[in-house]
């Protein structure tokens, strides 16, 4: 994927984009037409800019609701809406959406368009001229890591499913929107592809910093993706709102620590990247170098071991010294072909499983371009969980302390007959 | 005289005819394509709508058209005028149902999805809805098209236009040198037209149907 990625993007992007915005929810409540309880039962909730809340809960709980509510795709039956402090609950619809982008499940792609007229409708709409438009497309193309010229003209039906969900999201956010709306947009592509888009997601969150409010029933995507997540419990009452950290540790009651579900310790790999641990050096060689040079290396170092280089600097051979003795003077059969790397985005959770399964205990973490940075190893990983570990019972305790004291103090407040309901 | 000696004395007036009668069936396609997507759109998301839309043009198909033809002269007389409307309405039954069928038909998610995006109620139809829906509004047109070359027909009772005509005079002097040549150059006539009319359809499919959606 980052190979298809790189061109362009990498160099300073024409416009700058739009970061996020607030949004803030306010009581808001939705009844449908026919039925007694609301599905929406007074939501009130704090969005701040650049951030990624996910909304988790069962089926039926009223998360789309609340979601389209929030583009007026579903119009709410009380309550107010702000966005970056404007009241948008009366706004017209029609302009209020085309500053949200919105992004969903069936990807929603026009299969009677091209991929570039599909991404080119919210900026024509919005009065773009006429090569800003065409330049968008290219750009927005290649930032989901689709090749423009190869994409471009085709239809929606000649995409492969991941394929289809990239384009709905350059769809989103092509008019620049400062805020995106995701109903379970990987929610009906294979595992391995979503695990893919979830990456990419991560990729462009760290570059555009949108608001984003993303809907999921798969809690570990939530974590995964979330700065920030909502377990909604029926009528979309907040069960909990908080740091996938803190969820995670210190889930609120039974019905969130069902829904966190067993192995929270595995699931914690989940919440840290590989870039945030020690990413170790590593001896390297290329294969353009002399093969008495690869010799005197394994010789002099303190290292048994090297990783081959190929000619784009990206991780091709591990090299034992034993190999080096079989070789006969030519390295074409000798050593082990890299089958797995990850990258600096990747999670823990991904770099374990890649340690695990590779016989030397390690896996190389590449670049953007599958270029060799470093390697990551059992030793450090280790360590890092247990870090890790240690420092969110720590933040628990503190959190529990801190709530404890609010509570102290709240008392106090009613019984000296200053409790006004705040 | 045999068929072929008779369409060479008389092919001036049965290239006249063949021509009228093209021309009335295209006119009045082109009127009940306009009155039949507009009736689908103004009832195709009203249920009951839909529906009054759908019974009311197919009752019309229910009348046996020369009836009809008789029931209208005395209201609008000879000629063109019975003609025009004759074949207006019952072109419309197929082109109204498939317009309702073909726009219900279309995709929830993906409106959703032109709303979610900013799409206006109009910019919504003629941008994704009525694109969605063409192929079986076209099909709708040609069903339409292949009756009214027959109905049209029928016309010529009401002195209208066209291959009618041939036919008519054929029937009403039976027995005599070239009636059956009259009515077998009329009937012909109009079969032959009806293929015309579909290839044109098909051209005119493959010319505006996107490609994204062509079977
Ligand atoms: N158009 C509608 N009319 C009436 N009731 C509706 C409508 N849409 C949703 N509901 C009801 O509102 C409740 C919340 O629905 P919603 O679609 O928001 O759930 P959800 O959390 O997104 O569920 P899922 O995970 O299955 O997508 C459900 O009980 C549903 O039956
Ligand atoms: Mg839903």
């Amino acid at each position: 994927m980052p190979e298809t990625a790189a061109g362009p993007t990498e160099s300073a992007p024409p416009r700058p984009a739009t970061s996020g915005a607030t949004i803030q929810l306010e009581d808001l409540s939705k009844s449908y037409p026919g039925s007694p309880a609301p599905a929406v039962d007074e939501v009130s909730m704090d969005i701040k800019a650049g951030e990624t809340v996910i909304l988790v809960g069962p089926s039926g709980c009223g998360k789309s609701t609340t979601l389209k509510m929030i583009n007026r795709l579903i119009e709410p039956t009380s309550g107010r809406i702000r966005i970056n402090d404007e009241d948008v609950t009366d706004m017209d619809p029609v302009k209020l959406r085309r500053k949200i982008g919105y992004a969903i499940q069936s990807s929603g792609l026009f299969p009677h368009m091209t991929v570039a007229e599909n991404i080119a409708l919210v900026p024509k709409m919005t009065g773009w001229s006429k090569s800003g438009v065409k330049d968008r497309v290219e750009e927005m193309l290649d930032l989901v890591g689709l090749d423009p010229r190869e994409f471009h003209g085709r239809y929606p039906r000649q995409l492969s499913g991941g394929q289809q969900q990239r384009v709905g999201v350059a769809r989103a956010l092509a008019a620049d929107p400062p805020v995106l709306l995701m109903d379970e947009p990987f929610g009906a592509v294979d595992p391995i592809t979503r695990d893919h888009l979830q990456d990419e997601l991560i990729r462009l969150q760290h570059e555009l910093h949108k608001t984003i409010v993303f809907v999921t029933h798969d809690f570990d995507e939530a974590i995964k993706l979330g700065d920030r997540i909502a377990v909604l419990r029926e009528r979309s009452h907040i069960a909990q709102f908080d740091t996938p950290e803190a969820i995670l540790t210190n889930p609120t009651d039974d019905f969130v620590s069902g829904f966190v579900g067993a192995g929270a310790a595995l699931k914690r790999l989940n919440l840290t990247r590989v870039r945030d641990v020690g990413i170790a050096d590593f001896p390297t060689v290329t294969v353009e170098d002399p093969l008495q040079s690869i010799f005197n290396k394994l010789r002099d170092g303190q290292h048994n071991e090297l990783l081959m280089l190929d000619r784009r600097n990206r991780p091709y051979k591990w090299l034992r010294r034993g190999d080096l003795m079989r070789a006969k003077g030519s390295l074409a059969r000798a050593g082990q072909l890299v089958h797995d790397t990850v990258t600096r985005d990747a999670t823990l959770h991904d770099a374990l499983e890649a340690v695990l399964t590779d016989s030397g205990g390690r896996v190389a973490v590449t670049g953007r371009r599958g270029e060799f940075i470093g390697v990551v190893d059992m030793h450090t990983l280790m360590n890092s969980v247990q870090e890790l570990l240690e420092a969110d019972r720590l933040a628990a305790m503190e959190h529990e302390h801190d709530l404890e004291h609010l509570r102290a103090h709240r008392t106090e407040h009613e019984l000296e007959g200053g409790g006004s309901g705040l | 005289m045999n068929f072929w000696e008779y369409l060479g004395t008389r092919h001036q007036q049965l290239l006249t005819d063949t021509y009228q009668h093209a021309s009335a069936v295209f006119q009045c396609m082109v009127i009940a394509t306009v009155l039949g997507v507009l009736i689908g759109v103004v009832s195709y998301r009203s249920g009951w709508g839909g529906s009054l839309a759908i019974t009311s043009t197919s009752a019309v198909l229910t009348i046996p058209s020369l009836a009809a033809i008789g029931l209208l002269i005395p209201l609008v007389g000879l000629g063109v005028p019975p003609t025009v409307i004759i074949l207006t309405l019952y072109g419309l039954l197929p082109i109204v149902r498939n317009c309702i069928v073909g726009l219900r038909g279309v995709d929830p998610s993906l409106v959703d999805a032109a709303k979610g995006i900013g799409m206006s109620r109009t910019r919504r139809l003629f941008k994704v809805e009525l694109p969605l829906a063409w192929p079986p509004i076209l099909t709708g047109i040609r069903v339409s098209t292949q009756m009214l070359m027959g109905i049209a027909a029928i016309a010529a009772y009401a002195s209208g236009p066209g291959l009618g005509n041939e036919i008519f005079r054929g029937l009403a002097s039976l027995g005599s040198a070239n009636a059956i040549n009259q009515v077998l150059a009329g009937t012909i006539g109009i079969v032959i037209l009806a293929l015309l009319f579909d290839a044109a359809y098909v051209l005119l499919g493959r010319l505006t149907i996107s490609r994204g959606i062509r079977a």
